[in-house]
C-alpha cells in the first residue's frame, strides 16, 4: 500500500501511509486506538475508499472498491465484532454466500459438512460445525470466522484486534492456528495494540500513530520497552500507588447466590463473598464461568432464584437496577456496546443516563434540564478527558478508549460506594487502559469497594488486594495478595484442586 | 443604540443564527426527500404521457388546485391534517422502537367517541365540549394502543400483529355502531350530528379547515419537545436505539413500552376526534380513507421528524386537493394521485438510489 490517505470530518485517520507486507509472513500493526490501524485495513479489504494512494497485489496495482474485490485478490478479514448469523450452525455460517448446491438450487448440505470438515482439519481450527452459532463461546466463533475467511478462499487474512475478546488459553490456541496458517503458505496481517501478543507471534511488525507510520521493525531487532515508547510516543507506567485503607467496612455482601443463564441452565451455583471499602477484590477465572451473570445479578438485571445480596447491610436481592444506583452500585460493563452505552445518544445524553429522571437533571416531573445537563457533561468531558469533538457528538462515533472512558465518566461521577467492573480494559490500547486501571484505583483510594472481573490475569495483578478465583459458577478460593502466585491461580482458573 | 436594543439584537442574531445551523442540519435529511418526491412526478409524468395526458397541463391543474386559491389551500390543509396525527402517532411508537400499524384503528375508535361525546351532552358550553370530546377521542385512541403495549410488555406479543388486527376490530366495531345503536335515520351508516358545542370552530370558511389543523401543528412542536426535551422522550429514545443499555441503566422497558403506544394511540385517536369535531361534525361509516395507513408512509418521507412530517403531510393534503381540481377540469381519473402518492413511498423508501443518483451527479453525500 503506497501513501493512503483517508480523512474523515475533522481527523486524518491515515496520514501518506506506506505498508507492505511480504508473502508468507506474519506481519504486525501495532498502534493505539485511533492509530488507524483498522482505517487502514478497512481500505486494503475494501469497506472504504482511499482519499489518495495506490494498492498493489503481487506488484500489480489494483482497485478494490468492496469486500467481494478484496477477497477475488484473496484479501480477507476477520473483525473485531463479528459478523455471523447467531441462528445458523457453524456450517452453514462458513458456506453462507457459497453455498454448495446440489442441481443448482437445493443446499447440498453433506458437500458442504465435507468441505468444511476438509478446511478445519488442514488449519488445525477445531468447531464443533453442526452447533448453532450463538450456542458457543467468543473464541470459537472467531475461528469460524477465520474459516469463513479461508473458505473464500483468502490467502491474505487480515485479523483486527483478534485477542481482544479472548481468554489466555484461547488466545494460545490462535497463535498455533496462525502458525499453522503460515506454514500453509498463507499471510496474516495481525492487527493488535498488545504489545506482548505482537512480539510473540509475528515476524515484523509496523507501528502507526496518529495516523503515520512511525517504524517497521524486525521482532527479533526489538524488545518490549521500544516498541511502547514507539507506539504511545512516551514511557509507559505499569504499576500502581496504592494507599494503605483504615477503618475498612464491608459494602458488599453475596451470599449463596444462585442463577441461571439465558439458557435456563445453572450458571451461579451458590456464590459468597465479600467486597469491603478500600478494596479491590479482583475476580479472576476463564470467561464464561458465571462471570456475566454475576455481574448481571448485581446489576438487578437478572433475577437469582436463591440467596442474597446486601449493599451497606441493605438488602438489595430483589432491588431494580435504577434503585440499586441509586444506593450506590455503579457498573462498568464488559460489553459496552450491549450494557454500556447507546451509540445513537449523544456523548451528554450518555453521561446522564441513570440520572436522567432524578434532579438536577429531571424538574417539574418530566423536564430535562438542558442546561444542567450540558454543564455537568462539560464537566465530565475535562475531568476524564474525554476525546470528544463536542457534547453532542454520538457515541458512535467515539473510538473504543474513548466510549470506555464516557462508561467510567457516568459511573464513577455517581458517587458510588460499589463499582463492578468487568473486563473494563478489555480492547483498550496501553494508554487508556493505564488511565482506566488507575482510575479503578483512585476510586479504590478514595473509599470505594471495587469488584474487578477480569479474563486478563496481568490485570487481576496489577490491581487487587485480594484475589478470588471462579470457576464453573463457583467462587473456588479467596487468596490475599501476596499469600498466592501465578502458577497457583493458573490452576484454579483451570478447575484444579489445591492439595 | 440603548442597551435594550443592543441586547434584543444580540438575541434575535442568536435566534437567527440556531434558525441556520438547523437548517443546515436539516439539507441532508431533505435533499434526497426532495429528490424522491421529484423522481416520483418524472415517473408520474410517464404514466400521464402514456395514458394520453399532458403532465405540464395536468400538474399545473393539481398545483391551481392544491394552492391556487383560498379553497385550495383550506382543501389541501383539511387533507393533511388528520395525516399529520396518524404520522406523529407512528413517529412516536417508533422512536420506541415500536411499529405501530394499527393507527387506523385508534383513529376511528378516537373519532367514534368523540361523536358519542358530542352528541350526548348538550347545553355544555363550547369551551368544557370541545375539550371533553377531543380529551375522551385521545383517550379512547390511547386505549387502542394500551392493549397491544400491555400485551408486548406482559406477553411478548409483536405488536405488528396485534396493532393491525385490533385495527379491524376497531373498523368493525365502529362500523356496527353506527349500522345499529347508534345509527341515524336515513340510508347513510352514521351517527345523528354533534351538538353545536362540541364543534370544532372552522378557521378558513367556506373551507372544511378547522381548528384541528392548529391542534395538529401544536401536536408537533409538543412531539418534539418530548422526545428531546423530557424524561418521557429520553427514556422512549433509549429504549429505541439500545433496550438493554437502556435496562442497565435503569429504565424500565415494560413502563417504556406501555407508554409510547398508548401516547401513540392517543395521538391517532385525537386526530381522529379532530376530524369528527371539525369537518364531519358527526361519525360517518368509511370517513377515512386510510388516514392511519397514509400517516405511516407520510412519517417515513418526513424523514421520520415532526417538521419533516408537517411538509410531507402538506405534500399529501396538497396531491389530495389538488387531484380533485385536476380530475374536476381535466377529467383525469383521481387514481393518478394514488399512483403518485404510491412512487413517492417508493422512492423515499429507496434511499440507496437516490445516493447513488447523487453520487453520478457529482455531489458528495456527507457534505451536503
Amino acid at each position: 500500500m503506497r501513501s493512503i490517505t483517508k480523512t474523515f470530518p475533522g481527523v486524518v485517520a491515515n496520514d501518506r501511509i506506506d505498508f507492505v507486507v511480504e508473502k508468507g509472513e506474519i506481519h504486525g500493526l501495532l498502534g493505539e486506538n485511533g492509530a488507524g490501524k483498522t482505517v487502514l485495513m478497512n481500505i486494503l479489504y475494501g469497506l472504504y475508499k482511499p482519499d489518495d494512494g495506490k494498492i498493489l497485489v503481487d506488484g500489480k496495482e489494483v482497485e478494490i472498491d468492496s469486500p467481494r474485490a478484496a477477497l477475488e485478490l484473496g484479501i480477507g478479514m476477520v473483525h473485531q465484532h463479528f459478523m455471523v448469523v447467531p441462528s445458523l450452525t457453524v456450517v452453514e455460517n462458513i458456506v453462507l454466500g457459497r453455498e454448495p448446491a446440489k442441481n443448482r438450487i437445493l443446499l447440498d448440505s453433506d458437500k458442504a459438512l465435507k468441505d468444511v470438515k476438509d478446511f478445519s482439519d488442514r488449519y488445525k481450527l477445531e468447531v464443533d460445525l453442526k452447533a448453532p452459532i450463538h450456542s458457543l463461546p467468543v473464541g470459537v466463533q472467531q475461528r469460524v470466522e477465520i474459516l469463513k475467511a479461508l473458505y473464500r478462499g483468502a490467502d491474505v487474512l487480515i485479523l483486527d484486534e483478534p485477542t481482544s475478546v479472548l481468554t489466555p488459553q484461547e488466545v494460545q490456541e490462535l497463535f498455533k492456528a496462525i502458525q499453522a496458517l503460515k506454514q500453509q503458505g498463507k499471510t496474516v496481517i495481525f492487527i493488535s495494540h498488545k504489545l506482548r501478543e505482537v512480539l510473540a507471534i509475528c515476524d515484523r511488525i509496523t507501528v502507526l500513530r496518529r495516523g503515520r507510520v512511525v517504524e517497521t521493525v524486525k521482532v527479533e531487532e526489538t524488545h518490549l520497552g521500544e516498541l511502547a515508547k514507539l507506539m504511545v510516543g512516551r514511557e509507559v507506567h505499569f504499576r500502581f500507588d496504592k494507599e494503605q485503607p483504615e477503618n475498612q467496612k464491608v459494602v458488599l455482601r453475596v451470599e449463596n447466590v444462585e442463577a441461571v443463564d439465558d439458557r435456563g441452565l445453572p450458571a451461579l451455583k451458590g456464590i459468597s463473598f465479600d467486597v469491603r471499602s478500600c478494596e479491590i477484590l479482583g475476580i479472576a477465572g476463564v470467561e464464561g464461568n458465571g462471570q456475566t451473570e454475576l455481574v448481571e445479578a448485581l446489576a438487578g438485571l437478572r433475577k437469582i432464584i436463591a440467596g442474597k445480596i446486601l449493599l451497606d447491610d441493605i438488602d438489595v436481592t430483589k432491588a431494580s437496577p435504577s434503585k440499586r444506583m441509586q444506593l450506590g452500585t455503579s457498573i462498568v460493563p464488559e460489553d459496552r456496546h450491549k450494557r454500556g452505552l447507546i451509540l445513537g445518544f449523544s456523548v451528554m445524553e450518555n453521561l446522564i443516563l441513570g440520572s436522567h429522571d432524578k434532579p438536577p437533571f429531571a424538574t417539574n416531573f418530566v423536564r430535562i434540564n438542558i442546561e444542567e445537563a450540558s454543564s455537568y457533561a462539560k464537566r465530565l468531558i475535562e475531568e476524564f478527558s474525554i476525546k470528544t469533538p463536542d457534547k453532542d457528538t454520538l457515541a458512535q462515533n467515539l473510538s473504543g478508549g474513548t466510549q470506555q472512558r464516557v462508561v467510567l465518566a457516568r459511573e464513577f461521577s455517581r458517587n458510588p460506594k460499589l463499582i463492578v467492573a468487568s473486563q473494563p480494559t478489555r480492547g483498550l490500547d496501553v494508554g487508556a487502559t493505564e488511565y482506566v486501571r488507575g482510575k479503578l484505583v483512585e476510586m479504590r483510594n478514595h473509599g470505594c469497594a471495587v469488584l474487578l472481573i477480569s479474563a486478563d490475569l496481568d490485570e487481576i495483578w496489577a490491581l487487587s488486594d485480594r484475589i478470588a478465583v471462579m470457576y464453573e459458577g463457583r467462587i473456588v478460593a479467596v487468596k490475599d495478595l501476596g499469600k498466592t502466585n501465578e502458577s497457583e491461580l493458573g490452576l484454579l482458573m483451570a478447575g484444579g484442586k489445591l492439595d | 443604540m440603548t442597551e435594550q436594543k443592543k441586547k434584543l439584537n444580540l438575541q434575535v442574531g442568536r435566534l437567527f443564527r440556531r434558525f441556520l445551523s438547523e437548517l443546515k442540519a436539516a439539507v441532508p435529511k431533505i435533499v434526497p426527500q426532495a429528490i424522491a418526491i421529484a423522481l416520483a412526478f418524472v415517473v408520474g409524468a410517464v404514466t400521464l404521457i402514456l395514458t394520453g395526458y399532458s403532465p405540464l397541463e395536468a400538474y399545473a391543474a393539481m398545483l391551481t388546485g392544491a394552492f391556487g386559491d383560498t379553497f385550495g389551500i383550506g382543501q389541501t390543509f383539511t387533507q393533511a391534517t388528520p395525516i399529520i396525527f396518524t404520522a406523529l402517532a407512528f413517529l412516536f411508537a417508533y422512536k420506541c422502537g415500536l411499529f405501530n400499524i394499527g393507527a387506523e384503528g385508534q383513529f376511528l375508535f378516537g373519532a367514534f367517541v368523540a361523536a358519542v361525546i358530542g352528541i350526548s351532552f348538550s347545553g355544555l358550553p363550547s369551551f368544557l365540549h370541545v375539550p371533553l370530546a377531543l380529551l375522551a377521542g385521545a383517550l379512547a385512541g390511547g386505549m387502542w394502543g394500551f392493549i397491544p403495549a400491555v400485551l408486548k410488555a406482559r406477553l411478548g406479543a409483536h405488536e405488528v400483529i396485534t396493532t393491525m388486527m385490533l385495527s379491524y376490530v376497531a373498523l368493525y366495531v365502529t362500523s356496527y355502531m353506527v349500522n345499529y345503536p347508534f345509527k341515524a335515520p336515513g340510508w347513510v351508516a352514521q351517527t345523528v350530528p354533534i351538538a353545536p358545542s362540541a364543534e370544532l370552530p372552522r378557521i378558513l370558511p367556506p373551507t372544511q379547515l378547522s381548528a384541528s389543523i392548529l391542534i395538529a401543528f401544536l401536536l408537533a412542536g409538543l412531539t418534539r419537545y418530548t422526545l428531546c426535551r423530557t424524561t418521557i422522550g429520553y427514556e422512549v429514545r433509549a429504549i429505541g436505539l439500545s433496550p438493554s443499555v437502556a435496562e442497565s441503566g435503569g429504565i424500565s422497558i415494560r413502563k417504556g413500552i406501555i407508554l409510547a403506544l398508548t401516547i401513540s394511540g392517543a395521538m391517532a385517536g385525537l386526530g381522529g376526534a379532530g376530524e369528527v369535531l371539525g369537518v364531519h361534525y358527526r361519525f360517518i361509516e368509511g370517513f377515512s380513507p386510510g388516514y392511519g395507513w397514509d400517516g405511516l408512509a407520510v412519517a417515513l418521507v418526513g424523514g421520520l421528524n415532526p417538521a419533516g412530517i408537517l411538509l410531507a403531510s402538506v405534500l399529501f393534503g396538497a396531491l389530495r386537493s389538488g387531484g380533485m381540481t385536476m380530475t374536476r377540469t381535466m377529467h383525469i381519473p383521481l387514481d393518478i394521485v394514488s399512483i403518485l402518492q404510491a412512487l413517492v413511498i417508493l422512492f423515499v423508501a429507496a434511499p440507496k438510489l437516490i445516493k447513488y443518483l447523487l453520487k453520478k451527479g457529482g455531489v458528495k453525500w456527507w457534505n451536503l
